[in-house]
């Protein structure tokens, strides 16, 4: 077995699951102020990581408030394009520097009545546009598994936040890989949920058609957790789905005995390299009794060209807002990428390029549904890598307007159409100590079989780094 | 102004009218919709029609139906799969820099409404958000523009017709008619000076007799009352028709009303022609009604004032020009035919009863029970009835008391019906039924000529 890495510290609560600070509070073990000493501490000790960019300074006072909720007023970290009431929300764009908002999204107030604490306000890409936090206004994030490299993005602020154990859990937002590619970089589990899961008001739009909320934790059990507070019916957000928040703690163990699962992309060349480093995890699904075959679907490069008129076409209509006449900053504060989205979505949703363009993007996407409808009627889950490789170094952004598409290309097909993702860590490089995650997709709705797989391999293998040993 | 009578020329006219809603609350959010009502600016806002970060539109049912009874009660087809797009445009009064509208899909297509000078045809009647409001003031001796957003996302239907409007009058009337409706279905109060109402006309001119649409339009806008709307495309028509005499085509373009002077003024040519960049709105999912919907909602409509009138006249000989007057709301509507059953059982004439509210002898009010409001008008005109040979004898009497007046009345003098009249009262008491005496007298001034 390949050596193991550990945050897990019995004497250092920050280092421990939600589960198992939970359990310890309950059972006295552990007090909140020992709690959030540890957090803060840690917090401090990574200042230069660069991962918060606000903080609420009355954290513990609301922890005790909650108390006895599910979450028991344990530290969340929740990325800047979350609206907060009261606490700055700037989307890490400096148009919206001096933004603090008078009200709370749903997740964030789904979170606070369901007993978690936001901590503090983790970095992103700038609107979320990229997938490296290096498009920030303030400063890229670095990953504290090896700070010479990127953490991922656009959730990088709050998976770092995770690797680094500066809270408990925290929350992200995917539109096409944002939650998984930087929880597979910073080695942590992220959970995309089905669009429609999560509510999206309060959080800055990016792509509205895909854009979706989702928790980031050290483990499957701990999202599952985060998930079941966060998740179901917004009535302020018409796109969420009126249906019951399936329990996944109660879904946990069934493990993946007689399941199916597809094995995507094994014949993309591109990605041999990583592939060979992960067959035999691939194998841990047999020997747990599941049934793996290497499967053939859509080419995802076609979803790259998809996602990237659709999701430029909404950013195009969704940045429209920040004209400058309020907020207090000038449209000249917009970065690069921003800019370089605005003009291409506005280009290919303009008159005579829309059908060329956005129309023959939506018909693509229903093309990838399709493709999807048929691999689901054969197999419970897919499963394949969530990123080509490692996480790349600093600056590795530098002149690659496209680096977000390409390093999320095994993502783009399942968000343009709306699936469920999980990301496991799946492989840890000794050297680099950069990790390699497994990107696990379900039919829609059908979370609980991701978390079923999700879980059952975090324990029968030793890449999770808070694993307990028995 | 000077309109050239000239019939090488004929109009070609449609109107795009735009209506607020008067549901309770906005288009896509929970803050009331009471814009010309609010007692300060920016009371009814919230994130949602603020466009701030996050702020995702929910639709107001009531809103999507009372448009799709709009097109009903205009003979509209409705799309049974419908949804609603977002309309790129920069201004400061559009907070998140689109306005949520249909393009593609609008909710009614294909109606109609008939005018004294023929019918017009509604192309199509869609729903989408009105913009907040600019307001251009001096504060602290600066000069400076403000923005309320009381009416930021309160719901706004688009009646759009095809240019079939033939005269100026007709624009105008067709107006009036629909505003009359939107009235009477209460789903708007069209006040036009507020902004309730807002008219734009495209008017252009085609050789007599020839078919084909001309090969411009032009578009006025800012219109905001029916005499004004009447003013511009004669305006207009004078306008183009001089050019044409000219041999030079009118610019496509916007224009501008000037009520003051009764003229238009150019404010936007073609080349500067916006695109709004239409797409589906990915916040709100498209609408699929089924037939049966449609056809409940068919049923909930009222009787609409050309079929109410019809019946009143047939069942109750009520003129149609007294119905119109009479029929502002459909609840009036429907408070009047109680009454006049009432009014039937309880032997009265209900066109009496109709003429006592146009006359505002009798309050035009709802909330008061329909017997409540017969008794009342009985109360008010309880009539003894003069036995006939009473009257008889009076009669005679009067006639032969005065011979002069009675031969110049029938030399044609017949003012002085009146006086006869004033001779009877002396002689009747007070709550006699004179309409009985008095068609009684004319018969006979006139039966012994």
């Amino acid at each position: 077995m390949a050596d193991t890495h550990k945050n897990y510290h019995p004497d250092l609560p920050n280092t421990w699951t939600l589960a198992r600070a939970r359990q310890a509070l309950a059972n006295k073990e552990v007090t909140l102020e020992e709690i959030y000493t540890a957090v803060d501490k840690a917090v401090a000790q990574t200042n230069n990581l660069n991962i918060y960019l606000a903080r609420d300074t009355k954290t513990l006072t609301k922890a005790h408030q909650r108390a006895e909720l599910p979450l028991s007023g344990l530290p969340i970290a929740v990325k800047d394009n979350f609206c907060t009431k009261d606490l700055t929300t700037t989307a890490s764009s400096n148009v919206l520097r001096e933004f603090i908002p008078p009200f709370d999204s749903t997740v964030v107030s789904k979170l606070e009545q369901g007993g978690g604490v936001i901590l503090g306000k983790t970095n992103l890409d700038a609107w979320a546009h990229g997938s490296s936090t290096e498009t920030s206004d303030f400063g890229r994030t670095l990953n504290p598994r090896s700070p010479d490299y990127l953490p991922g993005g656009s959730s990088g602020g709050s998976t770092a936040a995770v690797a680094a154990d500066t809270c408990i859990a925290a929350i992200g937002s995917e539109t096409a890989g944002s939650i998984r590619q930087p929880a597979a970089w910073c080695g942590v589990v992220g959970l995309k949920p089905t669009y429609g899961r999560c509510s999206r008001f309060g959080v800055a739009a990016m792509a509205s058609s895909t854009d979706s909320p989702g928790p980031i934790a050290k483990t499957v059990e701990d999202a599952c957790l985060v998930f079941e507070q966060i998740a179901g019916h917004d009535p302020y957000d018409s796109t969420t789905a009126n249906q019951p928040v399936p329990k996944l703690t109660e879904q946990l163990n069934k493990g993946v005995k007689g399941l199916k699962i597809g094995w995507l992309y094994s014949d993309i060349q591109e990605l041999s390299a990583s592939h060979k480093l992960i067959e035999k995890e691939l194998a841990v699904f047999e020997s747990l009794g599941a049934r793996v075959e290497p499967i053939k679907a859509l080419d995802p490069h076609y979803a790259v060209s998809v996602y990237t008129i659709v999701q430029r076409t909404e950013v195009s209509s969704n940045l429209g807002r920040y004209s400058g006449i309020r907020y207090g900053s000038e449209r000249s504060n917009f970065g690069n990428e921003a800019k370089r989205r605005v003009m291409l979505g506005t280009f290919t949703s303009a008159k005579g390029y829309a059908d060329k363009y956005y129309l023959t993007a939506q018909k693509v996407r229903t093309l990838f549904r399709q493709d999807f409808d048929q691999l689901f009627a054969k197999y419970d889950l897919l499963i394949g890598l969530t990123s080509p490789g490692f996480a790349k170094k600093i600056g590795a952004t530098e002149g690659q307007a496209m680096f977000g598409e390409l390093e999320d290309m095994l993502l783009e097909p399942s968000s343009i159409t709306g699936l469920p993702g999980l990301n496991v860590p799946c492989y840890r490089d000794p050297l680099t100590n950069l990790y390699l995650g497994l990107n696990i997709i379900a039919p829609m709705w059908r979370e609980d079989l991701m978390v079923r797989a999700g879980h059952a391999y975090e324990q029968a293998t030793e890449w999770n780094s808070w694993r307990i040993d028995k | 102004m000077t309109v050239i009578k000239d019939n090488k020329y004929e109009l070609v006219c449609g109107l795009e009218v735009h209506a607020e809603l008067k549901t309770a609350s906005k288009m896509f959010c929970g803050c009331v919709n009471d814009p010309f009502g609010a007692e300060a600016p920016n009371i009814y806002t919230c994130p949602v029609c603020l466009g701030m970060p996050g702020g995702l539109p929910v639709m107001n049912k009531k809103a999507v139906e009372w448009t799709i009874q709009l097109g009903l009660a205009l003979h509209c087809q409705v799309n049974l799969f419908s949804h609603f797009d977002r309309k790129h445009y920069f201004y400061p009064d559009l907070p998140k820099g689109y306005q949520i509208s249909q393009y593609d899909q609008p909710f009614c297509y294909g109606g109609y409404l008939d005018t004294s000078e023929g019918r017009v045809r509604i192309t199509r009647i869609h729903l989408e958000e009105d913009t907040a409001k600019l307001l251009h003031e001096t504060v602290d001796g600066k000069k400076m523009s403000l923005i309320d957003f009381n009416r930021s996302s309160v719901p706004l239907v688009e009646i759009v017709t095809e240019p079939d409007i033939k005269t100026a009058s007709q624009a105008n009337e067709y107006g009036k008619k629909l505003r009359q409706l939107i009235r009477y279905l209460e789903i708007g109060e069209c006040n036009m000076e507020q902004g309730g109402m807002r008219l734009e006309a495209n008017v252009s001119l085609r050789p007599t007799n020839s078919q084909a649409l001309p090969n411009y339009k032009v578009e006025v806008k800012n219109i905001n009352s029916f005499r004004f709307l009447e003013q511009a495309i004669t305006f207009e028509i004078d306008r183009q028709t001089k050019l044409l005499h000219e041999n030079q085509t009118p610019a496509q373009e916007t224009r501008g009303f000037d009520a003051v002077k009764g003229v238009t003024f150019s404010q936007r040519t073609k080349e500067s022609a916006a695109d709004y960049r239409y797409f589906p709105d990915p916040d709100l999912p498209p609408l699929v009604f089924t037939d049966k919907q449609i056809e409940n909602w068919r049923k909930e409509l009222p009787e609409l004032p050309e079929q109410l009138s019809a019946r009143w006249q047939s069942e109750y000989v009520i003129s149609s020009q007294l119905t119109l007057q009479l029929t502002k709301t459909k609840t009036l509507s429907a408070w009047l035919d109680q009454v006049f059953v009432e009014a039937k059982k309880a032997e009265v004439q209900p066109s009496k009863l109709a003429n006592a509210f146009i006359n505002k002898k009798l309050p035009l009010d709802p909330a008061i029970p329909a017997q409540k409001i017969v008794a009342q008008f009985a109360e008010q005109n309880h009539t003894t009835e003069v036995a006939d040979d009473q009257l008889d004898q009076l009669l005679t009497n009067l006639l032969i008391q005065y011979p002069n007046e009675l031969a110049r009345y029938r030399a044609g003098e017949t003012k002085l019906l009146g006086f006869f009249i004033g001779q009877l009262k002396c002689q009747l008491a007070a709550d006699v039924d004179f309409s009985q005496v008095s068609q009684e007298l004319r018969h006979r001034l006139e039966q012994l000529g």
